[in-house]
Parts: structure tokens; sequence; C-alpha cells
């Protein structure tokens, strides 16, 4: 086990990449027990400055000091063999192992010969159990959704027993009971010689769980002080360094036809079990409904059977009265359908694709862009010039890869690609995760824009203040049903958790 | 904007670096198998690299043994930017050998500017079928087509043999009893045009550089290349935006096929007039170097078949001159698939390719996204 963390200091730490000062002169503490929040806005230098201290970057000038020591880590094991253990944003997991084999390959090097997946999943059943983290140890990584893959991150850092704990954005896959559990837990944990980095955009938590709390902007330092003498509002200004409020939907009297009409679906998960039990939802035009619960409670499946990559097993989908049930998914995008996928990396772009061909995914073969099986770059280029100008994509050029871009402007080239080829009905999903505030409040206002344009937005979310400022009703999902959809006047936070944990409203 | 323009120009010689870089260390490790072998490696490599280029002879025959390779290579290009792996290009060489041969026979009376042609579209037939059927598993039935493509092979090559030796060969071994298992010549209407009296060099040549040029224009200028290139960069995005990865991977594997079909009718009516035993001289693996080492583009298949054909080349007038066994080239080849295979670990280390890029002055002005990183 590690020695104990009593103190650790990264002292006028500057980083430079190619054109980029990443990390201008950056100063920062961190005591044993004591939870530090790290804010910024995404190329702020928050993943520089903890890639550092976790070994994966070494910075060109200034040190770190560990019990007043000077150290230097050569790597995520060297981190951890020092006790520090990081959870990353990008999830860290073997897509064809166990969960399990997953946890287990973090030990393996400081095992020989033999390794007993007995004993691992026994420490594993009870770190899970004793921070109230459901994992299935037997579950592959690839049958898992993006929420049910961070917590195996959390559940292998945990057993991993790292006393020091840099967590990048952990709570964005948990319902805000869980992540109330999460904060109780960490403020239980610093008190038994344990300080915690917490990285997140959620301000809430940020007040909730920290002691002090630092904001990079620029890749400089600033602003440091304790989370109780600043709001909300106040840290949210200092990060964004300019006034920031999100946009909000209001009531409307009346809204247009039915325009997705989604009744009794029943389809099969990865697994092989039903994921979706007979769901039933309907969206008018110029209505955005929301879908709130825990993810892996079936959004990956609806999402998915609504834009026919994934069977209808029983029931039927109608788009705009048409049974789009089973169509395949080029039928399905011809009838009207926008998509904002989960995956926006792998599944909303290719990476390797430019952006300008990224922007012509789904109407490559449609005149004007195409013309007798010929793509007709002239036409195609000022398609890209105009939607990079109108959606504010930052881009070093339009012949950049998407690879390349930072998660926020990736949505706005998926936003730009699926709201300007107007469509009939428009399904969101998770479209602000891992986004910094001003990305996420362009998003917003994009999917308001489309309300107000008369189409029927379906937004899977599980951040409950999302849902809250634009959705006219709110579903919620548990377990692969839709337990009660309810018009957002009468949904209050408390209530609609309670609903994400499978506690139905008014029974039980 | 002229500063980027410049840093641009730094990462194409970063990589082309980093590439040629692999490269020495391949004919590195090659000298040691010189000096096993007993020969001195500044004589073999000189022989083999120079000699070729000096004289007709050895540019010519150069040229003959790229046109088969660069229409492989361009099959295989095709195949792996669509995801899918063809290793099966010897299999599909001979199935165009069969399909050109059989028809170029059974069309003795055709005028050369429709029979070539025939004979073409045959070769591609046949060899698009073989590779098709591999695709077609793969798509449909979810069976690994490196399996596929490879199993495919020891096939073609026994059906190939059976054929040279039953229901191909030339009427005129079997009535003089000799049996030389090998097809009656094509009709001279069939043959490809010899550029300069007493060499080999033919317009199969000049008929792959202008595939080349078109399979450039295929895959990045049209919609049916645009859909396979994202069918083949991420397979789960292609089906989000509606394609049908199903039927691109059939199609790319039918298109790959049919080039290296279309390497077998340049054999046939370039350089034999007929088909004969060990047409394919390796041309079905060396395509792959080739298309892997030209960077699975067309426009670098075109000199990386060049290289190719002077590497084959070079060997033979080496093992004449320096008496190792010419196989060592095989073992070169080896050498050099797994310098480029590695170079790409190179390519993609942010840290290196940094590196480098400052040695050469670059990155003052631009702006790259720190917390991207690979920028």
């Amino acid at each position: 086990m590690a020695e104990i963390i009593e103190r650790l200091e990264m002292n006028h730490i500057t980083k430079r990449f190619p054109g980029v000062l990443a990390l201008d002169d950056v100063t920062m503490n961190l005591q044993k027990g004591e939870v530090l929040a790290l804010l910024g806005e995404n190329g702020a230098g928050k993943t520089t400055l903890m890639n550092i201290l976790y070994g994966l970057y070494h910075q060109d000038e200034g040190n770190v000091l560990l019990n007043d020591k000077k150290i230097q880590v050569q790597g995520p094991l060297d981190a951890l063999e020092y006790g520090i253990g990081m959870v990353h944003q990008h999830f860290m997991l073997v897509p064809n192992m166990t969960v399990l084999e997953n946890i287990a390959l973090g030990m393996y090097q400081r095992t020989r010969f033999k390794m007993d997946l007995e004993k691992v999943r026994k420490r594993v059943l009870e770190v899970a159990d004793r921070y109230n983290l459901t994992v299935k140890p037997d579950a592959y990584i690839w049958q898992l959704s993006v929420g049910e893959q961070q917590r195996v991150e959390l559940v292998k850092v945990l057993t991993l027993g790292a006393n020091l704990l840099i967590l990048d954005e952990p709570t964005a896959a948990l319902t805000p009971q869980q992540t109330d559990a999460l904060i109780d837990l960490l403020r239980q944990m610093i008190t038994q010689d344990t300080s915690i980095i917490f990285i997140s955009h959620k301000l809430n938590e940020v007040k909730a769980v920290s002691d002090r709390v630092a904001v990079l902007r620029n890749g400089g330092l600033v602003f440091e002080g304790a989370t109780k003498d600043h709001s909300a509002e106040d840290l949210a200004e200092k990060m964004a360094g300019r006034e920031i409020s999100y946009p909000k939907t209001s009531k409307k009297e009346e809204y247009g036809r039915p325009i997705l009409q989604i009744e009794k679906v029943v389809a099969e998960g990865d697994q092989g079990t039903d994921s979706l039990q007979g769901v039933s939802v309907e969206v008018r035009s110029g209505e955005i409904v929301g879908i709130a619960g825990v993810s892996g409670n079936g959004q990956r499946e609806l999402a998915d059977v609504i834009n026919g990559i994934r069977p209808v097993k029983e029931g039927r989908i109608q788009l705009d009265g048409v049974d789009i049930s089973n169509y395949n998914p080029q039928q399905i995008i011809d009838l009207g359908m926008g998509y904002i996928p989960e995956d926006r990396m792998h599944e909303g772009t290719i990476p390797s694709f430019t952006v300008r061909e990224n922007l012509i995914m789904k109407d490559y073969r449609q005149e004007p862009l195409a013309k007798n099986f010929f793509l007709r770059k002239g036409q195609i280029d000022d398609h890209a010039a105009s939607l990079i100008d109108s959606f504010k994509v930052k881009t070093p050029s339009m012949a950049t890869s998407c690879a390349s871009l930072s998660g926020g402007n990736i949505q706005k080239v998926i936003l730009a690609r699926e709201i300007t080829r107007k469509p009939k009905a428009l399904v969101a999903a998770y479209p602000i995760r891992g986004l910094d505030i001003g990305a996420s409040e362009y998003v917003h206002s994009q999917l308001i824009q489309a309300r107000e344009e008369g189409m029927a937005v379906l937004l899977i979310s599980e951040e409950l203040d999302e849902l809250l400022d634009l959705c006219d009703r709110i579903a919620v999902m548990y377990e692969g049903k839709v337990l009660d959809v309810l018009p957002r006047e009468e949904c209050t936070k408390q209530e609609l958790g309670l609903l994400m944990a499978g506690v139905s409203h008014g029974k039980e | 904007m002229e500063k980027n323009k410049a840093d641009n120009y730094r990462y194409l010689a970063v990589s082309v670096i980093i590439v040629l870089a692999s490269l020495l260390i391949a004919l590195l490790l090659g000298a040691f198998l010189f000096l096993i072998a007993g020969a001195n490696p500044f004589e073999a490599y000189g022989v083999m690299l120079t000699q070729p280029l000096d004289g007709l002879f050895g540019i010519t025959e150069m040229l003959v043994r790229a046109a088969p390779l660069m229409l492989v290579g361009l099959g295989i290009a095709i195949a792996f930017r669509s995801g899918i792996l063809n290793i099966g290009g010897e299999g599909q060489i001979m199935l165009g050998v069969i399909f050109g041969t059989a028809v170029g026979l059974a069309l003795p009376e055709m005028p050369k500017i429709v029979l070539v042609p025939v004979i073409f579209l045959s070769a591609f037939i046949g060899g698009g079928i073989w590779a098709g059927i591999a695709g077609w598993m793969r798509a449909y039935l979810n069976v690994n087509e490196i399996l596929s493509t490879v199993m495919l092979n020891y096939i073609a090559i026994q059906v190939y043999l059976y054929l040279l030796r039953g229901p191909l060969i030339d009427p005129k071994e079997v009535s003089y009893g000799t049996g030389v298992p090998q097809s009656a010549p094509l009709p001279e209407a069939a043959w490809l045009t010899r550029f300069i009296r007493g060499f080999r060099l033919h317009s199969g040549l000049v008929i792959a550089i202008v595939l080349a040029v078109i399979v450039f224009l295929f895959l990045w200028k049209t919609t049916v290349g645009y859909r396979m290139r994202a069918v083949g960069a991420e397979p789960k995005a292609a089906t989000y935006s509606g394609m049908n990865v199903k039927r691109n991977l059939v199609l790319a594997m039918v298109l790959s096929g049919g080039f290296a079909g279309m390497a077998g009718a340049v054999e046939v009516l370039g350089v034999h007039h007929r088909a004969l035993e060990s047409i394919s001289a390796g041309y079905g693996f060396s395509g792959i170097v080739v298309a892997l080492f030209g960077g699975l583009h067309p426009l670098g298949i075109i000199p990386a078949s060049a290289v190719f054909g002077l590497l084959i080349v070079g060997s033979d007038m080496m093992q004449r001159a320096v008496e190792v066994p010419a196989s060592i080239i095989l073992a070169i080849q080896g050498l050099i698939i797994l310098a480029i295979v590695s170079s790409n670990i190179f390519l993609r280390n942010p840290k290196l390719r940094d590196r480098l890029f400052k040695l050469l002055g670059g990155g003052k002005e631009a702006k790259i996204d720190p917390e991207g990183g690979r920028a």
C-alpha cells in the first residue's frame, strides 16, 4: 500500500504543446482529508494538469511535491504506487473483457503467476457494497451503457486502493440520489486519510462536495478559494469569464399534431433480454419530451429502435403517421428523422473524416451536394463553410479531421448537420454530456430553436436541470419501462429522482 | 494562414521522415541476412537497387512487374479502406486468369478493340466473384475474411491446376504427348501492345495507371466511394447515417477481387499470352505490401508498385551477381512490411511527432487544441 498523502503541491507548472501554452505557471496544493474541486471550461487545462499529476504528461517547468518530497510520476502504474488513482472522463476499459477482468487488470501487475479472480470478485463486491455502487461483475464491458461503465471505473479505482482520487466528471451518469450518495461517500472517505480532486461542470455538486475550489481558464489559474464563500453563479462566471444564463422554455398553449408516436414497443438489448418492455411515448410538433433515467435502463435501445438501428420486436413506431417500425435507417432518415446520438465520437461522427465530410454524412447523395454519383466539391465546401459559420464550430479549417476537435465542437458539427436537414422529429441523446457551460448553453439554445420551428424533440438525459429547463413533458424510464409522463409543471427534482431510482409515483 | 501551410508541410515531412527511418531499419536488419548468407550487404544492396535502373532491360522489366502489383495493390486498398481485409489476391488472380483465358479462347475472331476489354471484364468478374464470396460470408455469416480469403486461395489454386491439366490444356500438348500444363495461346488480337521491340514492356502498365487514377476519383470524388470509406472508417457512424454496411462490405470485396482478377488478365495478355502454371509469382501477396507501402492511397500505390517491381527484378539480378538465394528478397520484403506496419505506431505517437515537429521549427504560430492532444 502506498504511503498516505498528507500534502500535495504542484508548483509553477507550465506545459506547452506545439503552438499552445496549455498550462501557464499553475500553482495548487491539496491537504489530506480535503476535497478540491477543479473547475474550468473544456480546453482550460484541467485534464492536462491532472495528466501531469497522473504521469501521462511531463511538465516543461515547475515541480510536484508529495509530502514535501519532489516526485516525478512516470505513468499510471507509478501513480498508483504513490497512491494516486484517477477515473477518466473517457473510460479506460477493455470492451471485450468482463467487469471483473477489467478490475483485475489493474492488479495484474502486482501479482505473480496466478490471478485469483474469486478473491478479486469478493473485494469488488465488498467495495461495491460499501459504496452502494451496483455493478454486474460478469457482464462484458461492451454490453454496458456509458453510465454503467462509469460505475465500473469508480469501483475499479476504489478497489485498487488509491488514497488520492482524481475524479474527472464522475457523476455524469448517476441519478441525483446516487450522486448525493456519492457525495456523502466522498465526504466520508476524506475522514479516512483520503483526499480528492473533483473535476466537474456541475456547480451544485461542486458546492456540495468540495472544501476548496480552483478555477482554470485558458491554462492559467484565475481563482482559488474556499467553496463556502462563493455562490454557484459566482463560480460559473469565473469559469467562463462572462455572465452565463441557461436558456429555458416556457409553457405553450397549444402544440401541433403528434409526430413521433411510440406504442408499446418491445426490443432486445445486447445481452439478449428485453431492454424495452412495452414503452409508449408521444411527441407532438413543437414539443420537447424528456426521457429521464439513469443510463442503462433502455434509453440507448429506445433511441436505436426509433432510428432503425435495432429491430422492434413488438409494438409500433410512427413518424408523422407513417409506421416506421423495422424500416432501415436510410428510410427513416428520408422520412424526416434527425438523431443526435449518445456516442458522438464514433456514431455521430467519423473521427478520421474531415469536418466537411462529416457535415454531409446524411446528404452526400442529395443535390446540390452531389450529382450523378459525383460529389460536388464547390457545393460541399459552401455547405461546410455556411454551417461552420452559423453554428460557430471552432475548427482550424473545414479540412481538419473531427478527431482533433473538442467535444463541444464535435457536438456542434452533429447539431449543424441534423438541424439544418429540418427533420420532423429529432432524437437527442445526452446532448450535453461532458460539454462545458458555454457549449451546453449553445446546444440548448439550438434545441429550443428546433422546438420553435415545430420539430418534435425527444430529449434523452439524466441531467434533471437540463430536463426541467427544456422539456414540456418528462417521462421517466426505469428498467425498460416508462413509469410516468408528467407535465413539467408537476415535476420536482426529488420526485423525478425517486422515479429514476424505480420508486413509482404515489405508490409503494 | 501562410504559417499554417508551412506547418502542414512540416507535419507531412514528419511522416515521411518516420517512414523512411523505419525503411532504413528494415534494410539494416536485411544486411544481417546478407552477412549470414555470406554476401557483402553493400554490394548486394548496390546490385539490387541500382543495377535494374542501369539499362533499358532492367527498367522495362521493373515496369512489367509493376503493372500487376499496382492492380492488386489498388484492389487491396479499396478493401482496406472499406474496412475489410483481403488476403486472397492470389486466388483472385487465378480466377481472373481462368475467366480471361477462357473468354479469350472462346472468341478467336473478335477485333482487338472489343476483345481486350471483354477479357478484362471477364477477369474482373472472375476475381470479383471469388472475393465476393468471402465478402458475403463476412457480412451475412460473420465469417472472418482473413480466414476465408486465405482458404479460398487454396481452392482457387487447385481448381486452376486442374483446369490447366484438363479442360483448359492446350490441345497440342495432348497430341504431342508433352503434357505441359498450360492453355493454348490466345489469339493475337488479345495481346497487349508492346512498346519497344525486344522488350516485354506492354500497355498493361498504362491501363494500371489509368485505373489507379480512376480508383482515386472513385474513392474521393463519388458518392459510392464516400460511402465505402465511411463504412470502412466507422461502421457504427455509417449505419447511423443510413448506409448499408453489409452491402458495402460485399461491394468492396467484389471490387477488390476484380482488380486482382485484372492483374491476372494483364499477365496473360501482356506477358505470357496464355495461362500457365506459376503465372502469379506471388503478386497476390506482394500486392498487399505495395498497398500498405503506398499508404493505401491509389496515387501512392503507383510509385510503390514501381519500387517493388525494382526489388523483384533487382533480387533476380542480385542472385546472379552476388550469389545469394533470391528468396532472401522475400525475407527483406517481410522486414519491410514489419517496418511499415510498425512505423504506424510512431506516426500516431503524439510525443514523438511533436518533438520532430519542433525540430523542424514548426508550431510557432499554429493553434492546436491542447485537450485534443493529437492535432
